[in-house]
C-alpha cells in the first residue's frame, strides 16, 4: 500500500513524450524530452523537478494513465525538492492538517462534501441542493493540494483517516454509500490519487458536474435560459478526472450558456496562477493570466466561470477589472433557476 | 459642595467637573496592570482659557492635575497616582484647521483618530494623516506625546511627534503658549526655522504642561493599497529583510508579527509590507522591485511571499489595524498589556526570543510584533500581553511578565516605550545624571509648584 502505480516499463515504451512534449511550461525539445524522460524513470535528478509548476495537466496528457506527475511529485520529495518556499510549506502542512473537531452527525442523501470551504456554504442553496446535507472541515479535507508542495507523504499520511472519519462520522452509521465532491480535488483524489497509491476507497465519490447536471434535468422546465457567452476557467485538479469535463458543456448549454470555444479552456487550459504565486513564479503568473484574461476577452465572455473556489479567489477581481462577471458554476445555475 | 469642586464648576460649568465615586472609580484606572488611584475630580474643559483658569486653581490649591487624551496609553500615565484632578481632554474636539495646499491639520487635543480620519475622508479624500493601531477613540494629542507612531512612520518621517508641525500649550505656571511657525505668522506649517520647543511636551507625560492644540502633518492618498506579506523561520533574518525593503523606498508601511496562534503562524515570522499606489502600473511596479530586494530568499526557498487570500487579506488591509484589539480579548477579563521598547532593528530578534522567553516563564499568552520607523532608523517592538482581570494570578503574571520586558529592553539596548512610573524609574536609573539633573531642572522651572502629574519621571 502507499506505493505510486507508475510502470516504467509503459512510460520507457512510449513514444509520445506527451507528459512532457504538451507541457505548456516547460519548452523542452523532443531530444531534451526524451533525455529528461529518461532521468525521471531511473530515479536521477531531472530539471523538470525544478521546473514543474504542478499544473498536474500531465496527468490528462499521458496516453497510458501512468501518472506522470504524481511520479514527479514523488521524485520531487525524494530528492528535496521544495516547490514552494519551506516557511510556507510547513504553515500549510499545519494549517490544514485535521483538527480533531469531528463529531457523528445525522446526514441523509444527497450528502455533498464541501472539502475545506466554509466560506463557500452559501453556494449550497435553493431548489438545486434542497435537503442537502453538508459536510466539511479539516477532518475531512481531502489534503490533496499537497501535490504543489510535493508532498505525498503528508496525503499518504492522511487520507486514510480522513477516509476513516468520513465513514464513521457521517456514511457508516446513516447507511450512505455515496457523496457529491463540491471541488474537483476531492474527487480526483478518490477516483485517481487513492486508486494510483492503491488506497481502498469505500465510498462512492459523485463529482458535482454530475449532480447538477442531473438536477437541471429535474427542474429544466424552470430553467430560463441566460444566453451569456462565458469563459470556463479549468482549475488544475480537473486534469485528475477528464472524463467530467463534458458535464461543463452539458450544463452550461441547458442554461442557455454558451462555453466559448477559446484557446486556453479544455487540454490547452491555463493556470489560474495562484500557485505559481505561491512557488514565487510571480512573473509567470502574470504573464499566465494577461494571456488568460486576454484570450476570454478576445472570444466575446461576459462571464468567467469557475468550479475551484481557489480559481475564483485568484482571478475574480482580474475578470472583473476586465469588464466579465467571474462566477461559481453553481452560482450560475442558480440564476438560471431564477434564484 | 466643596470649595475647589464650586470653583471648578463655575470654570468649566456644573454638568463638566464630578466627584461622583462611580466617576472615580472609572478614571482611577486603565486596561493595564498598573494599580488604581482615585482622582479629587475629573474636570472636562471647552477651551484653552478655561484650562488655563484651572491649572491657576490648582497651583493656588497645590492640586495634581493629570491630562488625559482617549485614556488607552495601557501604562497608568493617566492614572492620578497622586489623586488631584483629571483633565479629560474629549470636549475639546474640534477639528480647526486643514490647509490642504501646505498638508496639515490643526486639531483640539480631544481630538480622536477616527474623527480626524473621517473629516478627512469626507472633506478631503486626497489626504491622510498616520494612523497608530489604536482604537479610534485614541487621541492624536495623546499620541503625539507619547511618541506613538503609525502607518505612515516609515515612509513619511518616523513618530507621530516627528510629524507635529506646532503645538498650542498651557503651561503649568497657566500661561498659554503657541509653539512654532504659528507663534509667529498664522500658519501652523512648520517647526522650524525657529528654536524647537516642542520637544518640551512631548514624551514628557504631561509634567511639563497641557497640550490644547496640535498642527500635524498630513500627507498624500493614493487610490489603491494592496500587502505583501513575507514569510521567515529564522527571526534572525528579519532585520536583513526590513533592511532590504526599506532600501527600496517602495513600501509606505513595514511591520512584522510573532505569534503562536493560529497554529500556522507559530515559528515563524511574517513581515507586512504595505504599498499604495496611484495606478495599477505603478503598484505592480513597486511589487517587484520589493520582490526582487528579496530574491536571494526566493531562490533557496528558505523565505518566501504568502499568497493571501481575499478574506486573509482584508483585515491586513485595513487601517488601524484591529488584529490587536481583537488580540487584547483572548484572555478576556479586559485586561491587556502592551509594552513598547524603541530599539534599534539589530536588536530585534534579541527582543523576540525574549518575549518568547518571558511570557512562557510567566505562563501567558502573547503577541510579538513591531513597526519599522523611518527608514529602518529604530523599530518600535511591542509585547502585547492579554490578561484577566478578575484573575489576580493572571494579572500578577503579567505585572511580571511587564516588569521582566522593561528590564529586558533596557538591558538589550533599547528603551521602553511610554513607560509606567515604574518603567520610568528604571529609565531614569540608567540615563546620564547629567541628562537626568537637566531633566530635573526643566520641570522646575515649568512647573514649579509640582502639580503636573506627579510621580511621572522621578526617581523616587
Amino acid at each position: 500500500m502507499d506505493e505510486l502505480k507508475f510502470d516504467e516499463a509503459i512510460c520507457a515504451k512510449c513514444e509520445t513524450y506527451d507528459c512532457i512534449m504538451k507541457c505548456q511550461y516547460m519548452d523542452l525539445d523532443l531530444e531534451q524530452a526524451k533525455q529528461e524522460k529518461w532521468k525521471l524513470i531511473r530515479g536521477e535528478d531531472s530539471s523538470i523537478l525544478t521546473d514543474c509548476v504542478t499544473c498536474y495537466a500531465c496527468e490528462e496528457y499521458c496516453p497510458y494513465h501512468n501518472h506522470p506527475f504524481y511520479h514527479i511529485v514523488e521524485m520531487q520529495e525524494r530528492l528535496g525538492v521544495h516547490p514552494v518556499p519551506k516557511p510556507i510549506e510547513k504553515s500549510q502542512v499545519t494549517a490544514m492538517g485535521p483538527k480533531g473537531r469531528i463529531d457523528y452527525e445525522e446526514v441523509r442523501q444527497p450528502v455533498i462534501n464541501m472539502c475545506y470551504f466554509p466560506m463557500m456554504k452559501g453556494s449550497i442553496r435553493g431548489k438545486l441542493f434542497k435537503d442537502v446535507s453538508i459536510i466539511l472541515g479539516s477532518d475531512i479535507f481531502c489534503n490533496l493540494m499537497f501535490l504543489h508542495f510535493a508532498r505525498n507523504s503528508t496525503i499518504k499520511e492522511r487520507l486514510p483517516k480522513i477516509i476513516d472519519n468520513i465513514m464513521t462520522y457521517y456514511l457508516k452509521d446513516n447507511n450512505i454509500k455515496e457523496f457529491i465532491c463540491y471541488h474537483d480535488e476531492c474527487y480526483g483524489t478518490y477516483t485517481s490519487w487513492a486508486p494510483a497509491f492503491g488506497i481502498d476507497v469505500p465510498f462512492k465519490p459523485i463529482h458535482l458536474f454530475e449532480y447538477l447536471y442531473n438536477k437541471l434535468v429535474e427542474l429544466k422546465s424552470e430553467i430560463k435560459p441566460l444566453n451569456l457567452k462565458a469563459a470556463y476557467q479549468r482549475p488544475c485538479s480537473s486534469r485528475l478526472c477528464p472524463e467530467t469535463d463534458h458535464f461543463v458543456d452539458d450544463i452550461l448549454s441547458l442554461i442557455g450558456v454558451e462555453r466559448l470555444k477559446r484557446e486556453y479552456d479544455r487540454e490547452n487550459a491555463l493556470c489560474c496562477g495562484g500557485v505559481f504565486e505561491a512557488q514565487q513564479r510571480f512573473e509567470l503568473a502574470e504573464i499566465n493570466q494577461e494571456k488568460n484574461i486576454a484570450d476570454m476577452k478576445a472570444f466575446g465572455a461576459t462571464h468567467c466561470v469557475f468550479n475551484c473556489p481557489f480559481c475564483f479567489f485568484t482571478l475574480a477581481e482580474r475578470v472583473s477589472k476586465n469588464g466579465m462577471i467571474p462566477i461559481m458554476i453553481s452560482d450560475l445555475c442558480h440564476q438560471a433557476l431564477g434564484e | 459642595m466643596d470649595n475647589t469642586f464650586g470653583r471648578l464648576a463655575e470654570i468649566v460649568g456644573r454638568e463638566y467637573v464630578s466627584n461622583a465615586k462611580e466617576e472615580l472609580f472609572i478614571y482611577s484606572r486603565d486596561q493595564g496592570v498598573q494599580d488604581p488611584h482615585a482622582p479629587d475630580y475629573v474636570v472636562l474643559p471647552n477651551t484653552a482659557e478655561e484650562v488655563k483658569e484651572i491649572i491657576l486653581l490648582a497651583n493656588e490649591k497645590k492640586i495634581p492635575v493629570v491630562p488625559m487624551g482617549g485614556g488607552l496609553v495601557l501604562s497608568g500615565l493617566t492614572i492620578p497616582l497622586k489623586g488631584g484632578i483629571v483633565l479629560d481632554m474629549k470636549r475639546m474636539n474640534r477639528i480647526l484647521e486643514v490647509n490642504e495646499t501646505s498638508r496639515y491639520a490643526v486639531v483640539e487635543a480631544g481630538t480622536s483618530q477616527g474623527m480626524l480620519k473621517a473629516y478627512l475622508e469626507k472633506n478631503y479624500p486626497k489626504l491622510k494623516h498616520s494612523l497608530p493601531d489604536a482604537p479610534p477613540v485614541a487621541t492624536i494629542a495623546g499620541n503625539i506625546a507619547i511618541h506613538g507612531s503609525g502607518h505612515l512612520s516609515q515612509s513619511e518621517g518616523g513618530f507621530h511627534s516627528e510629524m507635529v508641525t506646532g503645538l498650542e500649550v498651557v503651561l503649568p505656571t497657566g500661561e498659554i503658549l503657541l509653539l512654532g511657525s504659528c507663534s509667529t505668522v498664522p500658519y501652523w506649517f512648520s517647526r522650524a526655522p525657529l528654536p524647537d520647543l516642542v520637544g518640551l511636551f512631548l514624551g514628557w507625560n504631561g509634567t511639563t504642561g497641557v497640550i490644547t492644540k496640535v498642527g500635524l502633518k498630513l500627507f498624500p492618498k493614493p487610490a489603491l493599497h494592496d500587502v505583501l506579506m513575507f514569510m521567515t523561520e529564522d527571526v534572525d533574518t528579519v532585520p536583513d529583510v526590513m533592511y532590504r525593503v526599506t532600501a527600496t523606498s517602495m513600501a509606505e508601511d513595514v511591520t512584522f508579527m510573532i505569534t503562536p496562534k493560529p497554529a500556522m503562524l507559530e515559528g515563524f515570522q511574517e513581515t507586512i509590507i504595505s504599498i499604495v499606489a496611484n495606478s495599477e502600473e505603478e503598484m505592480e511596479l513597486k511589487k517587484k522591485i520589493i520582490r526582487k530586494s528579496l530574491s536571494s530568499y526566493l531562490e533557496t526557498k528558505e523565505a518566501g511571499f504568502l499568497p493571501i487570500p481575499p478574506n486573509m487579506k482584508a483585515p491586513i488591509l485595513e487601517t488601524p489595524q484591529k488584529d490587536l484589539s481583537r488580540f487584547a480579548d483572548v484572555s478576556k477579563g479586559g485586561g491587556f498589556e502592551y509594552v513598547g521598547g524603541i530599539m534599534p532593528v539589530e536588536k530585534l530578534p534579541e527582543a523576540c526570543r525574549a518575549g518568547m522567553s518571558i511570557a512562557q516563564e510567566n505562563n501567558i499568552p502573547y503577541s510579538l510584533g513591531g513597526r519599522v520607523i523611518g527608514r529602518l532608523h529604530s523599530v518600535m517592538f511591542f509585547f502585547a500581553y492579554p490578561f484577566n482581570r478578575a484573575d489576580e494570578a493572571d494579572m500578577d503574571r503579567a505585572r511580571q511578565a511587564l516588569e521582566d520586558t522593561n528590564e529586558a529592553v533596557l538591558k538589550m539596548g533599547g528603551i521602553p516605550w511610554k513607560a509606567e512610573a515604574s518603567g520610568q524609574r528604571l529609565i531614569l536609573k540608567q540615563m546620564d545624571p547629567a541628562t537626568y539633573e537637566f531633566m530635573q531642572r526643566i520641570k522646575k522651572t515649568l512647573d514649579p509648584s509640582g502639580i503636573m502629574n506627579p510621580g511621572n519621571w522621578e526617581v523616587n
